[in-house]
């Protein structure tokens, strides 16, 4: 049993996240490498119907209970603790996702196992777990070396191909009843939906973003100028609409939307993880960035180590002329 | 400023906000000698982006009613200007914690977790409120490391809080502006996403008048050894996988070339 490797399926009103797929995929993976088996564990009120679509996984091990049924961060803690504990698999894969922040840390001192975070690759070295995690922003990353042959990855979205964990076989799965102690000390109260928005960004071909790097609201009229002239409109990085400077609708990454535009130019945004993931698959990626080391230089295919106070009113003047 | 006493029979609620003292990422970041860390003598450390947003989110509660706010971080680095500024945003105490032997790197959560238990048992703490992340979480982000020590409820990445009783009412955020509201009992930690507005500028002025006149306070605390179990191999910088093609010259020149790009391409243009 200490070779298999777990990986905590996340899926909300019946949808799948796809980082569970990525996980999946890796999953596959490490348990050949282990010469163990690979199991998928879902856990939610009605958590049957995911685990079905789990087909990748050689097991997939799911837990129904009345108290699952909201994302509870101390009942779900439980409900996985008590299922690894049991099952003692040597890796357990979980997303860095909101619900996986939660859980990770948390199953890791439950299970007296190390943990890492934001992991970017993993790897089986002679029976070790390798895994490297982003740090910095995605600046400096962090090879380490587990000890003790089991662990809990907390896995960034996006580090692993989503196709390899996707399989049309059905799916072997398994009900496995709750601990009698699901007692929680956290209420699930609601699901808030966002409001619906004057552009969905999701939808746009051509997409003008701008993170801190403009340092001003006032300085915002300098993108929307270069947005108006490519008729497209504004996209943010998270501090700018948690300094309410762009609206919450407007967010791209982790917590915000994924887009994936014909094209994608990224003003004064330094490319952490957590934008990266919304917007990596974008079919032409263009940053503008003062910081020649800058991560967002990773994923972009053109790029321009510049003040964007020179270069973006360059750019808007050039594509009026052409257009007219 | 320091010694908010609760008056007799009134119960004040006691909200600890840890602050982490992490590198600016606007300096270059430069690695150790043995390649299994950054060069922590060259680093610019500033307040953890995150945990200011923790420590407005705790004002708020305060001016909300709900008690007094003790600000904490561990002694050295910028502890005192990071302190002071807390006294001058409105916090009620603010204690430099002072290890006994050495402090916990950047790169162990599980120390530093470890040492905060130990803070904020002594401070008889109702609520902590911290950083949902931080940008060294190698080994678990650590509000929820911290609860798990302390044996208490966590809820991370959380927008906005309110206080009702004994409880906290908390919105976390999923992805895609989905919302979660829970209610979670007190004593609680709290990951801090954003607080509910951005964080409230302390005047220099105002910092200096406070650290002419307050004192901070200084509570020892065992310093834990490490038990995250990771040996950590190397840090480095990733190499940048030379998939942008970087646009050289005068800004006009830049912009033709880039415009010419994307009309070839038949994109926007
Ligand atoms: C749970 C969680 C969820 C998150 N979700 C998201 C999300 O959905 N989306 C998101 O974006 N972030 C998200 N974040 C935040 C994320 O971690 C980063 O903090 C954020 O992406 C940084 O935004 P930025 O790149 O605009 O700012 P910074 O990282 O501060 O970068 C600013 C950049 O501007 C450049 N710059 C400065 N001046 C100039 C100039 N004159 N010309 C050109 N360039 C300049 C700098 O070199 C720098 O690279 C999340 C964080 C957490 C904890
Ligand atoms: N001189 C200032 N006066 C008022 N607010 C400021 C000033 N400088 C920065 N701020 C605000 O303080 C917050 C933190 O800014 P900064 O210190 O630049 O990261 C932001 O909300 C700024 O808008």
């Amino acid at each position: 049993m200490a070779a298999d490797v777990a990986v905590v399926v996340e899926h909300l009103n019946g949808t799948i996240a796809e980082v569970s797929f990525e996980m999946l995929g890796q999953g596959k993976r490490l348990a050949a490498a282990l010469g163990g088996k690979l199991r998928a564990i879902v856990l939610g009120r009605d958590a049957r119907a995911a685990a079905e679509a789990c087909g990748t996984a050689d097991a997939v091990l799911y837990v129904e209970h009345e108290a699952l049924g909201g994302f509870d961060p101390e009942a779900h803690g439980k409900a996985l603790a008590a299922l690894c504990a049991e099952s003692a698999p040597a890796v357990v894969l979980v997303g860095n996702s909101s619900k996986g922040m939660d859980l990770a840390p948390d199953l890791a001192v439950a299970l007296g196992v190390p943990v890492v975070t934001n992991v970017g690759a993993v790897a089986i070295e002679g029976g070790t777990i390798v895994a490297t995690s982003r740090l910095y922003g995605g600046k400096i990353h962090a090879e380490v070396q587990v000890a003790g042959g089991r662990a809990v990855l907390s896995v960034l979205a996006g580090a692993f191909p989503a196709e390899a964990g996707k399989s049309d076989r059905p799916a072997a799965v398994e009900g496995v009843a709750p601990p009698a102690d699901l007692a929680s000390r956290i209420a699930f109260q609601r699901l808030i939906e966002p409001e619906a928005a004057d552009v969905d960004i999701t939808k746009e071909d051509v997409l003008v973003s701008v993170g801190r790097g403009i340092q001003d609201k006032d300085n915002l009229e300098i993108v929307q100028e270069l947005a108006d002239a490519l008729g497209c409109p504004l996209s943010a990085s998270r501090p700018l609409v948690d300094l309410g400077w762009m609206p919450k609708s407007r967010q791209v990454g982790k917590s915000g939307v994924t887009v994936k535009p014909k094209l994608y130019i990224a003003i004064g945004i330094s490319g952490a993880p957590e934008h990266v993931q919304g917007m990596k698959d974008a079919a032409t990626i263009v940053a503008i960035n003062s910081d020649p080391k800058a991560p967002i230089f990773d994923v972009a295919h053109y790029g321009v180590a510049a003040d964007l106070f020179d270069v973006v009113p360059a750019l808007t003047e050039k594509v009026r002329e052409l257009k007219g | 400023m320091n010694g908010n006493e609760p008056s007799p029979g009134e119960t004040l609620m006691n909200i600890v906000v840890p602050l982490q003292q992490t590198p600016d990422l606007v300096e270059e970041l430069e690695i150790n000698a043995d390649g299994t860390d950054i060069d922590r003598d060259a680093v610019t450390l500033q307040l953890s982006e995150w945990d200011g947003q923790a420590l407005e989110e705790a004002l708020l509660l305060k001016e909300a009613g709900a008690g007094s706010v003790t600000a904490v971080t561990i002694d050295g680095g910028e502890a005192d200007a990071i302190l002071f500024t807390a006294l001058a945003k409105g916090v009620d105490r603010a204690v430099k914690l002072k290890p006994s032997g050495d402090a916990p790197t950047g790169l162990d959560h599980h120390a530093l977790a470890r040492l905060l238990a130990a803070a904020v048992a002594q401070l008889g703490a109702d609520l902590v409120l911290t950083g949902v992340q931080s940008v060294e979480d190698l080994d678990g982000q650590l509000p929820v490391l911290l609860a798990a020590m302390l044996g208490w409820p966590h809820v991370s990445v959380v927008t906005g809080t309110e206080l009702r009783g004994g409880a906290i009412a908390v919105k976390q955020e999923y992805s895609g502006g989905v919302m979660a509201e829970l209610e979670a009992r007190l004593p609680a930690v709290i990951g801090i996403q954003a607080a509910r507005q951005a964080p409230r500028y302390a005047p220099v002025s105002k910092v200096r008048q406070i650290q002419k006149t307050a004192k901070l306070e200084e509570m020892p605390v065992e310093a834990p050894s490490g038990e995250a179990g990771l040996k950590i191999r190397r840090v480095f910088k990733p190499e940048i996988a030379g998939r942008a093609e970087i646009l050289e010259g005068e800004p006009a020149e830049i912009a033709a070339k880039l415009v010419s790009l994307l009309k070839d391409r038949g994109l926007a243009i």
